[in-house]
């Protein structure tokens, strides 16, 4: 405890940088992955190939990940856009599957039935689909958003500054409360991030309140499968 | 992409595949640690997610568990650890079995849970025993998802044991620090190349052995619902702190 009282403003300022890391990659991976899962869900035979590709992204371990993407970004091992662009593959590995699912779950007849009221093909995405696919989408934003704070820290043994600095730091001068420390302020902010992205889905999408009375049986599947695996 | 054929030319450079620390011993080490974390992990997680998935009974909590788990910053354990049992193999050990136990845990009960219930009570109907019902029916039927959670676990160990060299002196994980400190950018990458090939080998057995466990009978009604699952496990969601860290 005494050393968090006289290390405050450390921790304070990891968690700042620790969000500019984590923060633009999970929005980056969020806005890049809907395109990409949109195609995936219409184009029948994108699907298989793009999914199979965003396995392999997965499957691919992150340290080593981050020493050999600057061979093909230019940038430097310990910079911080390196690892952001790191963590923004992960997230569109996760988003991309969770969005071709979302799609998929809005039902033919709802999109038919937009196209019968007059609906163009733009319109029917943003005004139909899009806010359907809302719930399915926010429960993969969900996991992206524990899984890269989490997974920001890793950028501490290649020297990149995080939270996980606490930790490599902690280590090497033998403080527990350092590495214990940080691994509650890493997890804090995974909650707080998780509990914005909620409040703000309730804000947008009003009508998937968990209590409300939905027919949507397709979606509230899916959300639940998301859940056991 | 020079620095590519650096990394490739150091993996193929004969001077590393000899001696001590050569590229065969350090992937035999990293494999064996990877082999007695997923062996220890399954024999605690297994048995527990097949009560909770045939029982139903402690799902909340196992959710709740394996949600919790997830969520911990792996370095963060993996130091804490190492602070507290010493440079070596134990630390790692500890730390990458915690983590492997989430997806074998949630593979485990929902290959279980996923067995219509229908088959079940028509087993129970034919006069199986409870023991029987799980051996013969449920396992065999959740076995895709079953060897789905081993996956995700594997995979999470193989990336994770390359952080293990940062406490103790094994695995393909040495090439990387090993690299960092003498600022050897080929050598890191090519031990980075060599442990992204090993997972990515694994992933592939694994995707195979995921089809081939899938008992005949059912064979047609499943394939697609096997293929549109993750290959990692994701989040427990409706719970505030969920999926998580590789490592």
């Amino acid at each position: 405890m005494n050393w968090l009282w006289s290390n405050l403003d450390l921790v304070g300022e990891l968690m700042l940088v620790h969000l500019a890391l984590s923060v633009p990659a999970i929005i980056l991976s969020f806005v890049i992955s809907i395109p990409i899962g949109w195609i995936a869900h219409r184009q029948r035979w994108s699907r298989g190939v793009l999914l199979a590709l965003c396995g392999l992204l997965y499957a691919i371990p992150s340290l080593p990940l981050l020493i050999a993407l600057p061979v093909f970004t230019g940038q430097r091992t310990t910079s911080p856009i390196n690892l952001m662009f790191a963590l923004t593959l992960y997230g569109i590995a996760v988003i991309v599957r969770t969005a071709a699912d979302a799609f998929d779950a809005v039902e033919p007849d709802v999109r038919q039935s937009a196209t019968a009221v007059g609906y163009s093909a733009t319109g029917r995405f943003w005004g139909v689909e899009l806010p359907l696919a809302g719930p399915v989408l926010l429960s993969g934003l969900r996991v992206v958003i524990v899984s890269t704070v989490s997974l920001a820290t890793i950028g501490a043994v290649i020297g990149v500054q995080s939270l996980g600095s606490l930790f490599t730091d902690g280590l090497q001068r033998g403080i527990q409360a350092e590495i214990i420390t940080g691994i509650v302020a890493t997890m804090v902010l995974a909650i707080g991030l998780d509990w914005a992205s909620v409040a703000i889905g309730r804000l947008l999408m009003p009508w998937s309140r968990p209590n409300a009375n939905t027919s949507k049986a397709a979606s509230t599947t899916l959300v639940k499968a998301a859940d056991t695996l | 992409m020079n620095l590519l054929l650096e990394g490739i030319a150091w993996i193929l450079d004969p001077a590393n595949w000899t001696g001590a620390g050569s590229i065969p011993e350090r992937i035999a080490q990293h494999l064996a640690i990877s082999a007695t974390v997923l062996l220890i992990a399954a024999f605690i997680a297994l048995p527990v997610g097949m009560f909770v998935g045939h029982t139903g009974r402690g799902k909340e909590l196992a959710v709740m568990v394996s949600g919790g788990l997830r969520a911990l910053p792996t370095l963060g354990l993996l130091t804490l650890l190492a602070l507290w049992l010493g440079i070596g193999l134990q630390a790692p050990i500890i730390a990458l079995v915690v983590l492997a136990l989430p997806p074998l845990l949630a593979g485990a009960y929902s290959g279980l849970e996923s067995v219509d219930r229908r088959t079940i009570d028509a087993a129970r109907a034919m006069g199986m025993r409870e023991g029987q019902i799980v051996g013969k029916v449920e396992v065999p039927l959740g076995m895709p998802i079953i060897v789905g959670g081993i996956r995700s676990a594997t995979l999470q160990i193989v990336a994770t044991a390359t952080l293990a060299a940062y406490i103790a002196d094994e695995g393909l994980g040495r090439y990387i620090f090993a690299g960092l400190k003498t600022r050897d950018y080929a050598e890191m990458l090519g031990g980075s190349i060599l442990v992204i090939l090993l997972a990515l080998a694994i992933d592939g057995v694994f995707a195979i052995t995921q089809r081939l466990v899938v008992p005949a009978g059912v064979q047609a009604t499943r394939t697609r619902e096997l293929r549109s699952r993750p290959t990692r496990p994701r989040a427990v969601v409706g719970q505030p702190i969920t999926e998580g860290n590789r490592e």
